[in-house]
């Protein structure tokens, strides 16, 4: 498979989008389902068959493919170009495969929906979207990908824009992004100016050799701090994560895909694909990325105890996780950090998916005080949620119990960083535990005759229960650790997961200790009150009202300002002020129209003179 | 001789454009427009413009002025003619103007140099405008007698009578 | 030519002149018309002068014509003028003002 295939990963779904979107009206939901699946599954053998090349010959090692020249200034050039390289196809093999499970589970819980076709389409267009953003071989290139998935988040988290809730959200999930992507652009043009490219190989080749005398300097750190920013918007970390929350109103599968497995780690991507820079920048990965991560992490896992709503339950797992991702990225553990991305995207989206059955069974209703009893009636669906409650715990044997202990390995060596790391760990446990107590066990809150899924969504289920069960032996050294083996090269270092039985031993404890702490105070369907510590992580430690007075209120003032004043005042008396002068102009000068034939005669005359004189004496 | 009759029609058709333009009543000012025509048919002879003399003396003497006196007597009865005050503002600012334009053309057409060279026989004889009219001019010519139909269809049009106008107007 | 061209000119200017008077002076609108009349008579005798000048028949070609539009004007104008009098039962030009703004 040349490299000729590799924009054929990107356009099939884009194909899909456009089919869909033009004629998805004509096509029927068959049809539509089928145009949906069938581009992104067979975007998804695609990537496999690239990869397999990719991993028989690592001579050719990456594959790019320049598809026009976008930008040429002087000596300065930048192509549309794709490439395929270990880190791109990782992303691809994630987006595409549960991308695939993802659309056919919509077809199912998008049955009765009227905007088939809309949803669809901007499916596909996501897929799309992403792939250019993981495939893309320089910074513009990428950040085109960034800015189209931004736009489809936004598309889909408002899909059903007649609800206000829905439509702000995406308003927010928009806005919100916006400030990052400010700082990612202005981190491009640091980049560019510094380093004269934005090429990832030549980026990587410049800073590679020892760094080039660029180690530490300080436009670098500038240009490394600017693009963290950016993926703190996308990857909805401290501050810039709340628009995670309230993207929840957007479909459940658009939450799982989007939000949980994709999109938002988008930000994890870009600082794994700039990892040369990030490296040379000093201190911005153990002293910046890392303590976010790790502080997010707590943050996000303490307020998600306190949530009533599942999906945000969820929505602030995500948060967390992605913490973890970034805090394994600071302290130098990168296949660590994708490893978790990796059975995180399997078990997040299960856990999702799980929540979507139960919404659907239910028509809508997701508040953990209305659930209950589900067990019974739903075993699939529970099977799954506890599979992946578990997983997000870290309990052996299952995937997220291999990715995050390499992760608090790699942390080992930072003392308080690990400690947060191992706390959340706790937290983590818990609130997983006492989601999946309200939700499934006890007395039905509900009327209403739950069942599992259909056939539709049912198996994309069945499916991510595997993956998230044994997900995690790709990680084994036992097994030869092939994730590893795959993803090393793309740091060109060596850093096999080693960790000892003691750490391992006391990370399942912790964990352990978080679940059993969440069955004893959850059971019964029992809520303790935690008093005022509970009225803290409800407000989210003051985050949102900190935004609602620093931001939002001033914003709000600031445009009633400039409409009444600046506009209404300035502006529109400006234009009519205008208006009036030529008016008056225009009665001045009518009155030199006295319709007095001889007055007309005389002023012929008088220029005729003029006229004849000047000819005279020239 | 030729100097004598020059000064004398100069004189005469100064005199009637004097009279054109001050005559009270309007019938003096065409009588006054005669002299001048006149006049100006004679000073044609002498510039060996024979037959623009005479087509002055027929056309211009002998239709445009009479039908200039038919419609002042059409109109007589409605005509005061008592001196009209604002003539004063009018003139104040007409004569002068007028002096600078008699100076300045003036000025301009003594500018000119004047050949005095004898003129060909035979040139301004019917027979040397009449090949010139149908030969170098001829597109005007017929212009010009395609304006002639212009007007009398106006001339027709105009001049029947408003009730009969009218009435067939509205009978369409 | 005994009698240089410069003074018929002169004579023309004069006329000319005489009747661009008029037309402002004068209210009366025959009496306007008249003053039209010699003004265009003046340009004439500039033509036939300036064609004997210079031995070229072409400007008594051009005061032919004029001879023409002048008639056909005074036809087509005077007849304006009775239907003006006709309904407005006045020939003072000062009086037709619809024009005034």
């Amino acid at each position: 498979m040349g490299a000729w295939a590799v924009p054929w990963v990107v356009a099939l779904p884009l194909a899909g989008a456009l089919v869909n979107g033009l004629w998805g009206g004509r096509l029927g939901r068959r049809g539509v389902s089928l145009v949906a699946c069938l581009s992104v599954l067979g975007a998804f053998l695609l990537s496999v068959a690239l990869t397999r090349d990719l991993v028989a010959s690592p001579g050719a090692e990456d594959r790019t493919v320049r598809l026009f020249e976008w930008i040429a200034v002087g000596d300065f050039r930048i192509p549309a170009a794709l490439v395929w390289d270990r880190l791109a196809a990782l992303l691809a093999l994630v987006v595409t495969g549960v991308g695939f499970l993802i659309h056919v589970y919509s077809v199912g819980y998008m049955a009765e929906d009227p905007d088939y076709s809309r949803y669809f389409t901007y499916l596909n267009l996501f897929v799309a979207s992403m792939l250019v953003l993981v495939l893309g071989a320089n910074l513009l290139v990428l950040f085109v990908g960034w800015e189209l998935v931004g736009l489809c988040s936004y598309l889909l988290i408002g899909f059903w824009f007649e609800r206000p809730a829905a439509a702000a959200a995406g308003r927010k999930a928009f806005v919100v992004n916006r400030v990052g992507d400010a700082a990612f652009v202005l981190g491009i043009l640091s980049t560019g100016s510094l380093l004269g490219t934005l090429d990832f190989r030549e980026m990587a080749r410049l800073l590679g050799e020892g760094g080039g005398g660029l180690r530490g300097h300080p436009a670098l750190v500038t240009s490394a701090l600017l693009l963290f920013a950016g993926a703190t918007g996308k990857s909805a970390q401290l501050p810039l994560y709340v628009w995670l929350p309230d993207a929840m109103e957007g479909p459940t599968p658009v939450s799982a895909l989007i939000h949980a497995a994709t999109m938002v780690t988008a930000g994890v991507f870009l600082v794994g694909r700039l990892w040369p820079l990030f490296e040379a920048a000093g201190p911005v990965l153990p002293w910046v990325v890392a303590p976010v991560g790790a502080a997010t992490a707590l943050f996000a896992a303490t307020v998600a105890v306190v949530q009533y709503d599942l999906k945000r339950v969820l929505a602030y797992s995500t948060i967390s996780q992605l913490g973890y991702m970034f805090l394994a990225l600071g302290v130098g553990g990168g296949t660590a950090a994708f490893f978790h991305l990796t059975t995180h995207a399997f078990f997040k989206a299960l856990l999702f998916l799980a929540a979507g059955s139960v919404m659907h069974a239910l028509h809508g209703q997701i508040d953990l005080r209305r659930l209950g009893g589900l067990w019974k009636s739903m075993p699939l669906t529970f099977l799954g949620f506890v599979v992946g409650a578990a997983s997000l715990s870290g309990i052996p044997p299952l995937s997220g119990f291999w990715s995050k202990e390499e992760i608090l390995h790699a942390a080992h060596g930072s003392g308080g960083l690990w400690l947060v790391a191992l706390g959340t760990s706790f937290v983590t446990a818990y609130y997983a535990t006492r989601a999946a107590v309200l939700a499934f066990l006890g007395d039905p809150q509900s009327p209403g005759r739950p069942h599992d899924p259909p056939p539709a969504m049912a198996w994309p289920l069945a499916g991510l229960v595997v993956l998230s069960a044994v997900g995690g032996f790709l990680g084994a050294k036992w097994l030869g650790a092939p994730f590893h083996a795959f993803l090393e090269p793309a740091w060109g270092g060596h850093e096999a997961p080693a960790p000892d039985l003691g750490e391992v031993a006391l990370a399942v404890a912790v964990a352990t200790a978080g679940v059993v702490a969440g069955w004893l105070a959850h059971r019964g369907r029992r809520e303790p009150q935690l008093g005022p510590v509970r009225r803290a992580l409800e407000a989210q430690w003051g985050v949102e009202a900190l935004y609602e007075a620093a931001v939002v209120r001033p914003g709000r003032a600031l445009a009633h300002l400039l409409s009444e004043a600046v506009d209404l005042r300035g502006v529109d008396r400006a234009a009519s002020a205008l208006a009036e002068a030529v008016v008056r102009a225009g009665s001045t000068i009518r009155t030199w129209q006295t319709g007095n034939v001889r007055q007309y005669a005389a002023g012929l005359l008088a220029g005729a003179v003029v006229l004849f004189a000047y000819w005279v004496l020239r | 001789m030729e100097v004598l009759l020059f000064v004398v029609s100069a004189v005469l058709s100064l005199a009637g454009g004097l009279g054109v333009v001050a005559a009270r009543q309007p019938v003096h000012s065409a009588l006054s427009l005669l002299v001048v025509l006149g006049a100006l048919a004679v000073l044609y002879l002498t510039l060996a413009a024979e037959f623009l003399a005479v087509l002055q003396v027929i056309v211009y003497a002998g239709a445009i002025v009479v039908l200039f006196l038919f419609v002042i007597m059409l109109l007589h009865a409605q005509t005061p003619e008592s001196r009209p005050s604002p003539v004063g503002a009018q003139a104040a600012v007409a004569v002068p103007l007028g002096l600078a334009l008699w100076v300045g053309l003036s000025a301009a057409a003594l500018q000119l140099p004047a050949p005095a060279s004898p003129v060909p026989e035979g040139f301004g004889s019917t027979e040397a405008v009449g090949r010139e009219l149908f030969g170098t001019f001829l597109l005007p010519f017929e212009v010009a007698s395609l304006l002639l139909v212009v007007g009398i269809v106006a001339a027709v049009v105009l001049g029947s009578s408003p009730s009969s106008y009218e009435r067939r107007g509205r009978e369409r | 030519m005994t009698v240089p061209a410069g003074a018929y000119l002169v004579l023309s200017a004069a006329l000319f002149t005489l009747g661009t008077v008029g037309v402002l002076v004068r209210r009366t609108a025959l009496v306007l018309f008249m003053s039209i009349e010699l003004m265009l008579n003046a340009v004439n005798l500039a033509f036939v002068t300036l064609a004997r000048v210079h031995g070229d028949l072409g400007g008594q070609l051009a005061a032919f014509f004029v001879l023409v539009v002048a008639a056909v004007e005074v036809v087509v104008g005077l007849s304006i003028l009775v239907h003006i009098f006709r309904t407005r039962d006045t020939v003072d030009v000062d009086e037709v003002d619809l024009l005034r703004g």
